[in-house]
């Protein structure tokens, strides 16, 4: 640990924190439908893409037919994205000549990049042509995260509206948020990044002689990475264009990169919070689920760093000093590599800069917890406020049986259809990671895929299941779905079993929440509001925010602890080798 | 219905010219205008103009006992099918692996496996590092030293002039560029 370490991570949370509300501002304005200035640039786009899509995009949406069109929308982005991964070798920008991926790892990634999750059973630059990351990928990056901010907005109208059906059109919130938001951001995010190093162009693999000579040669990766990186960030997506991810050169080449790249995880996941407190009226409301989210984040960065600090029980038979650089870069070191751990997993990001197999046995208990809480620290973009907001109803609900009264939120009375909703959406992600996880450890499906001996074995399984349903998308990647071992498809080992499963964890991982998310603003927005009283337990206090944190880490700690026992706990208990 | 999912499939072709077509060209543009070595890889030139890497990559120098050598990967450095070492804390594998590493290192620098700086035994998580600490760093200077005859003095100097700080000082760790730290070396004999 040094100074420099922890004054990156205060710098981090400082510069977060005053963004929070410039972007919450802009993100309110544009979710809202009021001008913003890129207007005049891009409203006749906008208003070109919306009458061309046709009637569907005028009216109002109550949260059923919101929910058909944001179903329908993903349904046919999954169909596209499969369809250009299944015919790889017909399309354009393919120089390496690389074959079609074959049928289960495209639907596991397909499923994966339209659920947000970005998990990678597959190796970017062995198996994707630049066409295939360009037009499906980078497409699905954009339209996912754009999806989940849509439905933020929804569920936050449901908050903030009376009386009334409508929650807002999806096509519109789709169209606003990709043209006002995310391709800015992201093009400007590029542009920064390939002025220092990202590389970004269209070629066919370099290879070099190398500087020793004597014959050795080196081949270099080519292709469109810096565009794929901005959005991958920005959007909470995670899915690396090379296959180690933020830890290559290519797609993060400095320490600067490598804090920008975090800014933008966690930029609009908390700029959303300050967007949710300006449309319900008040900014504290908002401040308030800042305040848990970011005190959870806090301890997960204390933790991982002082962890990560340390050396492993390897080290320790090797002989070796030192804090535990295994798996990390010199350019990170042990600080910059613990932050991003936990940046990129209190989001539902999952991109890595750092091998998440190699942390500490403490250490990777940190990422595992953050996801354990359904991703709602921070969480994905939207998804992580819609997250949460579910599990503020649950401490009002808490709240409201320790003293008696009615439970309600923003003057709205709880009751129990919410409830019930809340249950599905919480519980939801949580049972299909056990039942998956069980199913993994206790058949002999699950074996193919376990690289690792010991407890580690059982988490890198806990790890692919937690990440998959969670739609977080970082792995302990010994876990194998997918083998290339020459950069070609042929003689490469597929093991259905954990694409089909891990594909189906995160589809529905991602739609249950999303659902229930939606049917509970449906059914607040036809609520009246009733004025706070006296007796009105306040939602903008400290003693709220201790409260929501502790309705979060209770339904995690719950359902999860006999398993992170099992596999991180155990293994940072004991120095033994296995 | 389906007029909705027409809608929904015509919004998804849309959205697939303008964010998977149009922004990853105009930004592939934009970086040949801008910035054309960095944006097609960085690449370097040796004194006699032949390209022998890019500076973002790490190489393999072990075949040269005289020059600077990079952190120890198990992906042969490869930078077009990269992978993780994915070997578990307590994993004996790795135990063997780092032990290996480490013995290798004390032997060609001449010092105890104690003193072997972490990063020196252990691999990164590209496989590709271009950098090595600056402790790693100048433990080695010593032996290039000796072995090319350049001053000691001279060496620490060339160590010191490619180390890359921290991002405005507090972003990421310090370390040196292997590759062109080598290439000024060769460069001083």
């Amino acid at each position: 640990m040094t100074a420099a370490g922890w004054i990156q991570i205060a710098v981090f949370v400082a510069v977060l924190t005053a963004l929070t509300p410039l972007l919450g501002g802009y993100l309110a304005r544009v979710l809202q439908g009021e001008p913003v200035a890129l207007d005049r640039v891009l409203g006749p786009v906008e208003r070109g893409i919306l009458r061309g899509l046709g009637p569907q995009t005028q009216a109002e949406q109550d949260w059923k037919r919101y929910a058909r069109s944001i179903l329908l929308f993903n349904l046919a982005g999954f169909v596209v994205l499969y369809a250009i991964l299944r015919t790889q070798t017909l399309h354009p920008f393919n120089p390496q000549d690389l074959s079609s991926p074959p049928w289960d790892l495209s639907f596991n990634t397909a499923a994966s990049f339209v659920a947000n999750t970005n998990w990678q059973f597959y190796g970017g630059e062995t198996t994707l042509s630049s066409f295939s990351q360009m037009a499906g990928l980078t497409t699905q990056n954009f339209l996912s995260a754009a999806v989940g901010i849509a439905v933020v907005a929804a569920v936050i109208r449901g908050f903030a509206r009376r009386s009334t059906t409508s929650l807002g059109n999806a096509y519109v919130d789709l169209t606003r948020t990709t043209l006002y938001v995310l391709l800015p951001i992201s093009a400007i995010a590029a542009l920064f990044l390939v002025t220092q190093g990202a590389i970004q162009n269209l070629d066919a693999y370099k290879t070099v002689n190398a500087f020793v000579g004597g014959g050795a040669e080196q081949t270099l990766g080519m292709g469109p990475a810096a565009s794929q990186e901005a959005i991958k960030m920005l959007g909470t997506n995670g899915g690396g264009f090379f296959n180690v991810n933020a830890a290559m050169p290519f797609s993060n080449p400095s320490g600067m990169t490598n804090v920008v790249l975090m800014l933008l995880i966690l930029l609009i996941p908390a700029a959303l919070t300050n967007t949710f407190g300006r449309m319900v009226g008040s900014r504290r409301q908002g401040w308030a689920i800042y305040a848990a989210m970011a005190t959870m984040f806090l301890i997960g960065c204390v933790v991982l760093y002082v962890a990560e600090s340390h050396g492993t029980p390897a080290m320790q038979a090797a002989g070796i000093h030192g804090p535990n650089l295994e798996g990390k870069e010199t350019r990170f070191g042990i600080g910059s590599s613990s932050l991003f751990a936990v940046v990129t997993t209190v989001a539902s990001c999952g991109a890595v800069n750092a091998a998440m197999e190699s942390l500490t046995g403490i250490g990777s208990a940190i990422p595992l917890a953050n996801m354990m809480t359904g991703e709602v620290i921070f969480g994905g973009v939207g998804s992580g406020l819609y997250g949460m907001l579910l599990f503020v109803l649950l401490a009002v609900f808490l709240a409201g049986l320790m003293v008696g009264r009615t439970p309600e939120y923003l003057g709205k009375k709880i009751g129990a259809r919410e409830i019930k909703l809340v249950a599905v959406g919480t519980l939801a992600v949580p049972l299909i990671v056990l039942a998956l996880t069980a199913l993994a450890i206790g058949t002999k499906y699950g074996d193919a895929s376990i690289f690792n001996e010991g407890p580690q074995g059982f988490s890198e399984t806990l790890y692919a299941y937690t990440s998959q349903a969670n739609n977080n998308g970082s792995a302990m990647a010994g876990y194998t779905g997918f083998l290339q071992p020459n950069g070609n498809n042929d003689g490469t080992l597929s093991v259905t079993f954990a694409n089909l499963m891990g594909g189906l964890a995160m589809l529905f991982g991602r739609f249950l929440p999303m659902v229930a998310a939606l049917a509970v603003a449906g059914s607040l927005a036809g609520k009246r509001v009733t004025p706070a009283g006296p007796g009105t337990m306040r939602t903008d206090t400290p003693t709220f925010v201790v409260l929501l944190i502790g309705s979060v880490i209770l339904v995690a700690l719950l359902t999860f602890v006999p398993a992170l026992l099992l596999g991180p706990v155990a293994q940072g208990l004991t120095d033994s080798l296995f | 219905m389906l007029k909705d999912l027409r809608s929904a499939a015509l919004a998804v072709l849309v959205f697939t010219v303008l964010c998977g077509l149009a922004y990853p060209l105009a930004i592939t543009g934009a970086a040949e205008v801008l910035v054309p070595g960095k944006s097609k890889g960085s690449l370097v030139q040796d004194e006699e103009g032949r390209t022998v890497g890019s500076r973002l990559i790490g190489q393999d120098f072990s075949a040269r006992d005289d020059l600077f050598q990079s952190r120890p990967s198990v992906t042969g450095y490869s930078a077009s099918a990269t992978y993780f070492n994915n070997r578990g804390p307590n994993q004996a594998t790795l135990a063997v692996q780092q032990r290996r590493f480490a013995l290798d290192y004390a032997e060609r620098e001449g010092i105890r496996v104690s003193e072997v700086p972490a990063d020196a035994a252990t691999t990164s998580a590209s496989g590709v590092d271009p950098q090595i600490s600056v402790e790693n760093a100048r433990i080695q200077a010593r032996r290039v030293a000796r072995a090319t005859g350049l001053p000691r003095q001279r060496v620490d100097e060339l160590v010191e002039e490619h180390t890359d700080g921290r991002g405005l000082g507090v972003f990421g760790e310090p370390g040196v560029n292997v590759l062109m730290l080598n290439l000024a070396v060769e460069e001083e004999r």
